[in-house]
């Protein structure tokens, strides 16, 4: 792989992105942009990263056809598995690469924030392979909900701090990592888990996930004889998607859908999805699409996926959505759900609930596009980390039934 | 460049021999009605400028006090509106300069050249927004100035002396220095690159100097005095009001 790195103008994407953060907080940004530009693209960090992406992390990850289920769509199905790289999610391809900067910036400890947990298990683990100290800061009652993660977190030697202001959850988890960035940022690089916040991240996680759409291309061209007709992944914050997109922005004739969680889908009902139902404001570093109040406080948001749980969106995304090179939908908890127990079921494969909103909308496309049209999907992660949630969902079917 | 009422302000209190005290008050705080009325107590006992916090559910800046009330502020219907129609009632009224304090997407969200005009009109005399430095400031310092008012910038510790003689060409009002690399309320001692970094600020910039985050007392400031033309407190005089004092003995402290 090579990962390059073209800047937007001053960190914008067609009047998106930006660096809205306190001063203190420029000096490491800066530093962060001279790494990028001068050790991220030189031969002996590709090299390295290459080898611990293929060695450690399992890359190329397979591009699977689901036989079962596209003899029944009508279309061709494929996955892009990234719930088979280490961890089980895209995760890792962006901490191992921001780790490995990192470590050669002379940092020795990440910061990391996550939601789900996934994220700070890939951060968690980064830090053990590279024997850095890490600290995951997630919401108190992400903490909760995620005992699991937070357990693996800690076996890998993470310290977990739990976040109890505001709505505790994967925002204010941001906000304190930023917090602490501030304080640490000499020994201490925060290592950002998707898309979002000020430049440079949104362009630095975006190259690391780039990955996953540069294999898709060179594994359609083989698989398929050409490149697919459309490529689908969910959008939280957007890094699996904007690693799959990103790389097709070359291609036009390939339509690309990025697909956010609806909540319960009621009318009122809280949700995450940014794109399709926000506006556009300012939050934690970035001008982007917000679920926001008339007065610019920022709302909480939901989705039954806890990695699409979050108020914001990465700027490019909205760039994306803004010049048309991307549709940008919503699907319901229960419709998602649905897929997540299709897949499972006719394929063999229990899928993230994330990506289960991305499949859904995928077998949505039943009619809508020709038969015999090529369609992939970002499987970014497995769903043995949503047991729990799917569990209480069908207890609390049973009960009500 | 305009000639700026907080300029004059700090001049003034220089002149007479003392910092001059910038004491911040959360909109709403310590709750709705009383609000005024703590306004006009520091008004009153000797504040030489007043920044009051507009809330914003994500403050990064702060720390767990000051975030703690502003959501509190938030809860009780604190709104930009709220802190505007209020100040215009008291138009005439206060005679020390006001400054909003707050993060940028309020401001944004409300419209800048809407809040800048009506902000004037209630005589506020500038703001102070931490999520906005150099790189996107423009725009709204832009309508700020228009109306004759002062984007206030903040520096710190570890802002390079290219980025304050940055920050020095278009600056108005005074330059907030941040005592600590950290947020509000939670420092325990200055770092040891405060003094340098002082010193640097105070060869580049022809705006006063204003020294805030953990300050709660005047014998803190000890070698630092001299490089300092003001200070801000917030959580401190946030845990005094919380505990029953008086403005008047917290703003004593200072004298």
């Amino acid at each position: 792989m090579n990962t390059k790195t073209e800047f937007p103008d001053a960190g914008y994407y067609d009047g998106f992105g930006g660096q809205f953060v306190p001063e203190l907080l420029m000096p490491p940004l800066i530093e962060l942009e001279e790494a990028m530009q001068s050790v991220l693209p030189s031969q002996a960090f590709q090299e390295e990263l290459a080898e611990v992406l293929q060695d450690y992390v399992g890359r190329p990850t397979p591009l699977y056809r689901c036989r079962n289920l596209s003899k029944r769509l009508g279309f061709d199905l494929w996955l892009k598995r990234e719930d088979l790289a280490h961890t089980g999610a895209h995760k890792i391809n962006n901490t191992i690469g921001q780790a490995l900067l990192a470590k050669h910036m002379g940092k020795r400890c990440l910061l990391a924030e996550t939601g789900a947990g996934q994220h700070g298990v890939a951060t968690a683990t980064a830090a053990a392979m590279l024997g850095m100290e890490c600290i995951v800061y997630m919401g108190a009652k992400d903490v909760q909900r995620q005992a699991h993660n937070v357990h693996r977190m800690r076996l890998l030697g993470a310290k977990v701090e739990a976040v109890d202001s505001g709505t505790q959850t994967l925002k204010d988890a941001i906000s304190a990592t930023l917090r602490h960035w501030i304080r640490d940022q000499a020994t201490a690089h925060y290592c950002i888990g998707s898309v979002v916040g000020p430049h440079p991240f949104p362009a630095l996680v975006r190259d690391l996930q780039s990955v996953i759409g540069t294999e898709t291309i060179a594994q359609c061209q083989k698989k398929m004889g050409g490149l697919p007709d459309v490529v689908l992944a969910c959008v939280g914050g957007g890094s699996n998607a904007m690693g799959m997109f990103h790389p097709f922005t070359d291609y036009p004739e390939v339509r690309l859908i990025g697909v956010e969680a609806a909540g319960s889908g009621e009318e009122g009902c809280t949700h995450s999805a940014t794109l399709s139902q926000g506006t556009e404001g300012v939050l934690q570093g970035a001008r982007t699409y917000l679920l926001q109040t008339q007065a610019g406080q920022i709302l909480p948001s939901h989705s039954v996926a806890p990695g699409l749980d979050y108020p914001g969106v990465g700027p490019e995304h909205v760039a994306f959505m803004t010049s048309g090179r991307a549709e940008y939908v919503c699907v319901c908890d229960d419709v998602a759900l649905e897929a997540f127990y299709t897949l499972s079921r006719d394929e063999g494969i229990i899928p993230a609930l994330e990506s289960s909103h991305a499949l859904a909308y995928a077998m949505a496309l039943q009619g809508e596009i020709p038969s015999g049209s090529r369609v992939v999907v970002t499987l970014s992660g497995r769903g043995d980390k949503d047991l729990g949630i799917v569990r209480e969902r069908e207890g609390a079917a049973e009960t009500k039934a | 460049m305009h000639t700026s009422v907080l300029t004059e302000a700090v001049d003034k209190a220089h002149k007479a021999g003392r910092h001059a005290l910038i004491p911040f008050l959360p909109a709403g705080f310590p709750d709705p009605e009383r609000f005024w009325e703590v306004l006009r107590e520091l008004d009153a006992q000797g504040a030489d400028i007043i920044e009051i916090g507009v809330p914003f559910s994500d403050p990064v800046a702060d720390g767990p006090l000051i975030e703690a009330v502003s959501l509190q502020c938030l809860a009780d219907g604190v709104d930009l509106d709220w802190i505007l129609d209020g100040l215009e009632r008291m138009a005439g009224q206060l005679a020390t300069p006001i400054v909003c304090m707050g993060y940028y997407n309020p401001f944004w969200q409300y419209g800048m050249a809407r809040f800048a005009e009506r902000a004037a009109q209630a005589g506020v005399a500038g703001c102070i927004v931490p999520d906005l430095p150099l790189e996107e400031a423009g725009p709204f310092q832009e309508v700020l100035n228009a109306q004759g008012m002062d984007l206030i910038r903040m520096i710190g510790v570890n802002t390079s002396e290219e980025r304050m003689r940055a920050y020095a060409k278009n600056g108005s009002g005074f330059v907030y220095m941040v005592a600590a690399l950290g947020i509000t309320g939670t420092q325990a001692g200055f770092p040891p690159q405060l003094p340098q970094a002082l010193s640097r600020a105070q060869d580049i910039f022809d705006d006063p100097i204003a020294l805030g985050f953990g300050l709660e007392r005047k014998e803190q400031l000890g070698e630092i005095r001299d490089l300092v033309d003001a200070v801000v407190f917030g959580s401190s005089l946030i845990r005094h009001v919380q505990g029953g004092g008086e403005v008047r003995t917290f703003l004593q402290r200072w004298h």
